[in-house]
């Protein structure tokens, strides 16, 4: 083809074009927001609450500036094309976290049970820790296809992580039933949210491999592929280890999130529907099998199909061996008595859900105090960052970059669901937290962690293509021309 | 790939549209439901977050509220002399709700009803802290006082009611023994310590019962004005002082047993006169045998039996029954038998004897105020029956004048004022093992003929000799103590 009779032009159909603006400074810009909102919202608890600006107002914020800061500039050295909406939203939604939990360690109430104070100082720690392994992420993962090398070292890490709460003298039972706590010294750690991304690099390089294999090698019944029954291995092994941890750890909320990744990964590597249809009726089977002998977990699922009943029931004291909470009526409570507008910040009473009000309840301060309205915005901001997650792994070119950067993304958006449906009492609630907002150090590091390795996937998917080597072929077609 | 990740995509979305709409669920649909619900215990942070309206006697608030430091209650609730006003007041407390004005009036009082929205709008606005309104009652601190203090000394389970005959306004109701309802405002352990003490099961005194109100006695002899006013009004006599149709010994029909009196007294064709000043048993018996079931229902109705009274708090109904027999109904005619009042209830057969036969609705509420004392409602006397003509009352008055100047009553003689009244003393228990109650009613009439009291006592001292309990012993003093202290307080 001459240059000439046609005039060269860009094909940006495809994403991540060559010449794609690395939009740094709009997440700047959208940084300036995430840092601001959370100081003014600082402001006002204090206004609420004690009648004056809070006294670290200036030092909170310039904490949460400095933060942000220094991530971005880590972004604008090592990821210059990484996705530009990720870094803010996760700033905002951390901001947002701390001030809720400044907001609940000035309750009385949870101060005497030991749930607040200084909370708020230990979260800028972990964030800090957060933004450090973040930034790490970003210096030392300078091509996450890297990780690939791993893909049977994570699954051993994945593996020990998980069953780390069921070892004798180092798992924690800090909350009603669930074991997935471990405690090293005075802190407590819940390997699981470190054990998400390790296993979505086992479960992403597996699969790549293996995608064929399962793709390909099946019988058609009934309308489905159905798999062979050696490549059903694999998902039976995973799908085992779930049954596992919910038994063992009873942690509905866990064993969902792995699982439900597993399947959204497989789905996609194999672009089979059948797995999917699998992944619910095995989820389903091994719930309602687990729920109905495992008294922990049958006590969670009559809290959600009738809380009041479990309020009732620990108000009484009632003993049965089993330890009744009235947490899911109060996070109810709170949620209605929120309303459209909410109570404004300090002016709520969460704090009546006491044992982690703080963390796994703390969508219901959000609830109270900032209304529907504060709730839906909230629960936006998480779709957007699953979002895109997601879009990065459309744009990723390599399938490894694909595999991961949905899996992560899924689990997030599962681990979203799983909190955030259970505070709100539409499934049963597990022992997890919100990602971002929620207090504890083992969260809020391994979720920036997570944002660290989407931002590397995006980076490399937007980084223009380097320009192609000269090929001899193309040079000698193009020696034929006219005149 | 890709089309599986559009799908993922999709489902991801449809993860947060499911917990959006949860939410709009929880917090729009529900909400309402929710907040309002009363476990849901921001609905006592709320209400114990401003501070209580008070209730006030005599322009003075007999209530107050202090500021706790521990807890999410704010505000507690105090009350002055609360012994002796608790039968008006009822209790608040952090721990175990309200009772009587205090619960009846709540609205008021917390602030949140509906008739305080322009003021609470108005205080919003003008940046005040929100405060519940007061409520006035009609009570006369003197009178309570005399009569919380009369039966405190007398010592035995009692109870009083007072009222101005006129206007129906409640001036004293008392109950002994009582508790302070201060001691159980609050929500700690030592208001939980008190609550347990004074409850019925471990205290038999039952001191939180307001027995001017909400329990039921038998009221013996004194019922037999009652019995007197059903005689006149229904014209079996016209006037006090004819002979009646009553054969000394009266054997009670449908039984061998004659309808004995009280010793050797002067009661064989007794006049009415005579019959009250002595408390004849025959002759009312038989009074009531003459009249009949029904019209000495219908009369014990006029005057308010049977019916709750809400003064505004609410009131055991008195007792009179129907389909009785014939010897029955006798009994009951002289306050025995079923027939069980309330007090307050004699105290209104008292009023409208002395109000020249026309009943007025007892009520202990005078006016609703705002915080500062503006008026929001203010109640007006109401007429509530009519049992008796003014002709027959003021027969009845000149023989209840008797009874005071002449007969069982001549304790409760007042140095220059008209008292007109009525002993009683109820025999109760299996076989009256129990000892009997000590009853007084009597009223007042100042020298312009206005009647500015009745009065209503009942004692039961387990501790005195059996003998010794009689209306006009035991409870007269106090009845005049109370009539005194109104008589006082107008001058």
């Amino acid at each position: 083809m001459s240059s000439t009779t046609n005039p060269p032009t860009h094909h940006t159909s495809t994403i991540g074009a060559i010449g794609a603006p690395s939009r740094r400074n709009t997440e700047l810009a959208l940084l300036v927001f995430a840092v601001v909102i959370p100081v003014f919202a600082y402001a006002n608890v204090g206004l609420a609450i004690n009648d004056e600006v809070p006294a670290g107002l200036l030092s909170y914020g310039i904490g949460l500036g400095l933060l942000a800061g220094i991530g971005h500039l880590a972004v604008r050295k090592f990821a210059p094309y990484a996705d530009p909406l990720l870094l803010p939203l996760a700033t905002l939604l951390n901001g947002l976290g701390l001030v809720a939990i400044w907001r609940l360690d000035q309750s009385k109430l949870l101060q005497q049970i030991g749930q607040a104070g200084g909370k708020a100082t230990n979260q800028l720690i972990y964030t800090a820790m957060g933004i450090a392994l973040f930034i790490a992420v970003l210096v030392f993962l300078k091509d996450h296809r890297t990780l690939q090398r791993y893909t049977y070292i994570s699954m051993a890490g994945a593996l020990f992580l998980l069953l780390l709460p069921l070892v004798p003298g180092l798992g924690a039972d800090i909350t009603y039933g669930a074991k997935i706590w471990i405690q090293v010294g005075s802190f407590t750690i819940q390997p699981g949210e470190f054990a998400k991304i390790v296993l979505a690099v086992f479960f992403a390089g597996y699969l790549m491999v293996k995608r064929d294999a399962l793709a390909l090698a099946s019988r058609r019944f009934m309308g489905l592929y159905l798999p062979r029954g050696r490549d059903l291995g694999p998902i039976i092994v995973v799908w085992m280890i779930s049954i596992l941890i919910l038994v063992f750890e009873t942690d509905l909320g866990t064993s969902l999130l792995f699982f439900g990744m597993f399947v959204i990964m497989l789905y996609v590597a194999t672009e089979r529907t059948s797995w999917i249809v699998f992944g619910l009726l095995m989820s389903a089977a091994g719930a309602v099998g687990v729920a109905s002998f495992e008294p922990h977990v049958k006590t969670r699922v009559q809290a959600w199909l009738d809380p009041m009943r479990e309020y009732t029931l620990s108000r009484e004291g009632v003993q049965d061996g089993i330890v009744h909470s009235e947490q899911a009526m109060q996070a109810l409570w709170a949620f209605g008595s929120g309303g459209t507008l909410g109570t404004g910040w300090g002016q709520g009473h969460s704090e009546l859900i006491r044992f982690a009000a703080n963390s796994d309840f703390i969508l219901a301060t959000f609830g109270e105090e900032l209304g529907l309205a504060g709730i839906m915005a909230i629960l936006l901001i998480y779709g957007l960052i699953v979002e895109r997650g997601v879009r990065t792994a459309l744009a990723a070119r390599d399938p490894f970059g694909k595999l991961l950067a949905v899996g992560l993304s899924g689990a997030f958006a599962l681990q979203v669901f799983v909190v955030a449906g259970g505070v709100m009492g539409l499934i049963p609630l597990t022992g997890m937290t919100m990602p971002f907002l929620a207090y504890g150090g083992s969260s809020v590091i391994a979720n920036w962690a997570l944002i660290g390795v989407l931002i590397r996937i995006s980076d490399t998917a937007r980084r223009p293509a380097p320009a192609p080597a000269p090929s001899p072929d193309a040079e000698m077609t193009q020696v034929v021309r006219p005149s | 790939m890709n089309k599986p990740l559009r799908r993922i995509a999709i489902f991801c979305g449809l993860l947060v549209l499911s917990l959006l709409i949860r939410d709009n669920w929880l917090q729009y649909v529900k909400a309402d439901t929710l907040r309002e619900d009363p476990h849901n215990r921001r609905v006592l942070i709320a209400r114990y977050a401003t501070p209580r309206g008070d209730i006030i006697v005599g322009g003075n608030p007999i209530t107050g509220h202090t500021e706790t430091t521990s807890g999410d209650f704010k505000f507690k609730r105090t009350y002055k002399d609360g012994a002796m006003w608790a039968p008006v007041t009822g209790f608040v407390s952090q721990a175990y709700g309200a009772n009587q004005l205090e619960s009846v009036q709540d609205g008021i009082l917390s602030g949140t009803d509906d008739r305080l929205f322009f003021r609470n709008t108005l205080d919003m606005i003008t940046g005040k802290e929100k405060e519940g309104g007061n409520v006035v009652t009609t009570l006369n601190a003197a009178a309570q006082k005399a009569a919380y203090e009369g039966l405190k000394n007398q010592g035995g389970k009692g109870a009083v009611a007072a009222i101005e005959p006129s206007t129906g306004k409640i001036l004293a109701l008392a109950s002994f023994p009582s508790y302070d309802p201060s001691t159980i405002a609050g929500g700690s352990t030592s208001d939980e310590e008190a609550w347990k003490k004074l409850q019925k099961k471990n205290n038999p005194d039952d001191p939180m019962l307001n027995r001017a109100l909400r329990e039921v006695y038998p009221p013996g002899s004194t019922f037999k004005v009652v019995t007197a006013a059903a005689a006149l009004e229904n014209g079996l006599y016209k006037t006090a002082d004819e002979k009646t149709d009553s054969p000394l010994p009266w054997t009670m029909p449908g039984t061998v047993t004659p309808l004995k009196n009280e010793g050797d007294i002067p009661c064989k064709n007794a006049t009415l006169r005579v019959s009250l000043q002595w408390s004849c048993n025959s002759v009312f018996g038989k009074i009531g045998y003459d009249l009949g079931n029904d019209e000495m229902l219908e009369q014990a109705k006029k005057f308010g039996f049977t019916t709750e009274q809400f003064t505004p708090v609410r009131t055991t109904a008195s007792v009179f029954s129907e389909d009785m027999a014939p010897s029955e109904v006798a009994l009951s005619s002289i306050g025995q038998f079923n027939t069980a009042t309330t007090p307050l209830q004699m105290a209104m057969v008292t009023s409208a004897i002395a109000n020249n036969g026309t009943l007025m609705k007892p009520y202990m509420v005078d006016e609703l105020q705002t915080h500062n004392f503006d008026a929001l409602e203010k109640t007006e006397p109401e007429e509530l029956s009519k049992p008796m003509s003014a002709e027959n009352a003021q027969i009845l008055q000149s023989m209840m004048e008797t009874v005071v100047q002449d007969g069982t009553g001549k304790k409760a003689q007042i140095e220059g004022v008209k008292v007109g009244g009525k002993t009683g003393t109820a025999q109760h228990g299996v076989d009256n093992s129990e000892n009997p109650y000590a009853w007084f009613i009597s009223y007042a009439k100042l020298s312009d003929d206005s009647s500015p009291v009745a009065v209503a006592v009942v004692v039961e001292d387990e501790n005195a000799v059996r003998d010794d309990i009689s209306g006009g012993g035991l409870a007269a003093p106090i009845a005049k103590s109370v009539m005194e202290a109104v008589i006082d307080s107008k001058k």
